[in-house]
């Protein structure tokens, strides 16, 4: 069983860590990065939650060591809002749209809106349903969350 | 829901990966884009004693042509995959199949080497590879093998690789410009592995079909390939093709299985519409075209 020193940025900051092999992006994150806003549902790779951004990539963090995000930069949900309190945008529109009920699933859609949106990009309707495909929302029937993800990339989110 | 503890490498060459892989003799996992390994030491089904990360071996990503072919290096990541133009213009089956593999998320992280070294009987990959006709290399401490994908995939999740042996690239000979192709599945949900996949390449010439591979996935213990039927197609005139008895022919020459998800008889009209449907849309595309 191999230790490893890692160095993460993650939402700008240098984490350090000495973590085991086995030890995956999402519990580094919540555990030894303190990202609670990351939420980990079901651990292998189906429910979408853990999804963060690498390297600027929508990933799900169960699906990766820590030790392979030695080197990396690393947003979590925690990492999108700005100092001062004003929303994302992603955040803004999920919450104009309704597009949560319990909030479980919530960062890690945000997450993914976030990236498919990033500079300014307008990813097309069926870019966003596929997008939006890899993740599992029991609260909301989807539709407040789509309205949320068309907003956002019509750019008319605040 | 977490894994049994494992000792880690990451080695920066192929030479050094592969040494990792012989030195191991069997009790390693390789850990490509981890999309279907991760959960697997998650659900502790693989306790492997080592991980061999391949992902800091520059030499293993990348798309370019030679001989004929696209050469995908084994951790090109899928959604690079999706998104390149060579790719696009000189192995758009494999574009096609592509768009249908997992979400976006996974396709962030998980590699075309991943794939096919796991020969999930109902992914798209090992499937579009068999029916276009692809090569598979591999290398181990002690060289360079080159496996058609015809000789590459033995039974579910098992493949003609040696346990020292890694897969370097896979290579998807180019087919004539305008071949038809069509990737196509039924899934209860997006992302899912297929209840029943079809994969078919057409060549029409003068109004006939001069070259044709059909395949499946998600209808047998591996990706099948329906031999009877790409020779019944072949030769024949575009227009007023018995659509209806090749397509009896191809799911003839597949194995379904039962499960909780579908019955072997639902696999088979399931296979046989999809047959009849997309490859008679095919040829009317062409006609029109």
């Amino acid at each position: 069983m191999s230790q490893h020193s890692i160095e993460v940025t993650v939402n700008g900051e240098a984490v350090r860590a000495e973590v085991e092999a086995r030890r995956t992006l999402g519990d580094f994150l919540r555990i030894d990065a303190g990202r609670t806003g990351l939420h980990l549902g079901c651990e292998h790779g189906v429910c979408g939650a853990c999804t963060v951004m690498v390297d600027g990539l929508a990933v799900r963090s169960c699906l990766m060591l820590a030790v392979q995000a030695n080197g990396r930069d690393v947003v979590t949900v925690e990492g999108l809002a700005h100092a001062d309190g004003t929303l994302h945008p992603a955040q803004q529109a999920m919450k104009d749209e309704y597009g949560l009920q319990c909030g479980f699933c919530t960062p890690g859609i945000v997450m993914t809106l976030a990236a498919l949106t990033a500079d300014g990009a307008r990813p097309t309707e069926a870019a966003l349903r596929d997008a939006l495909s890899g993740h599992l929302c029991r609260c909301t029937g989807y539709q407040g969350i789509l309205r949320a993800a068309r907003r956002l990339a019509q750019g008319t989110a605040a | 829901m977490k894994a049994a503890p494992f000792d880690y490498v990451v080695p920066d060459t192929i030479e050094e990966a592969v040494q990792h892989l012989a030195d191991a003799a069997g009790d390693v996992s390789i850990l490509a884009g981890g999309q279907t390994l991760m959960p697997l030491l998650a659900l502790r089904m693989a306790t492997p004693s080592l991980i061999v990360d391949i992902n800091r071996i520059a030499a293993l990503s990348g798309v370019s042509r030679a001989e004929g072919a696209v050469r995908i290096g084994a951790t090109t990541r899928q959604a690079q995959i999706l998104a390149d133009p060579t790719v696009a213009a000189h192995a758009p089956g494999l574009t096609k199949a592509t768009a249908l593999v997992g979400h976006h998320q996974t396709r962030n992280r998980g590699t075309i080497g991943g794939s096919i070294s796991l020969a999930e009987p109902a992914a798209e990959y090992p499937a579009t590879a068999l029916t276009l006709g692809a090569v598979i290399e591999a290398r181990s401490a002690r060289g360079v093998r080159r496996i058609a994908a015809d000789d590459f995939f033995l039974g579910p999740y098992t493949t003609a690789l040696e346990p020292e042996e890694l897969v370097t690239a896979v290579h998807f000979p180019e087919w004539p410009a305008g071949t038809r192709l069509i990737v196509e599945e039924v899934a209860r949900r997006p992302g899912d592995f297929a209840l029943v996949g079809f994969v078919c390449a057409l060549v029409v010439e003068g109004g006939r079909i001069s070259r044709a591979g059909v395949g499946w996935f998600g209808m047998g213990p591996t990706p099948m390939r329906s031999r009877k039927a790409e020779q019944a197609l072949t030769g024949q005139s575009a227009t007023g093709l018995d659509l209806a008895g090749i397509a009896a022919l191809a799911v003839s020459e597949t194995d379904p299985m039962e499960d909780g998800h579908a019955s072997a008889a639902y696999r088979r009209k399931v296979a046989g519409r999809i047959f009849q449907r997309t490859v008679g849309q095919a040829l009317a595309e062409q006609r029109a075209a």
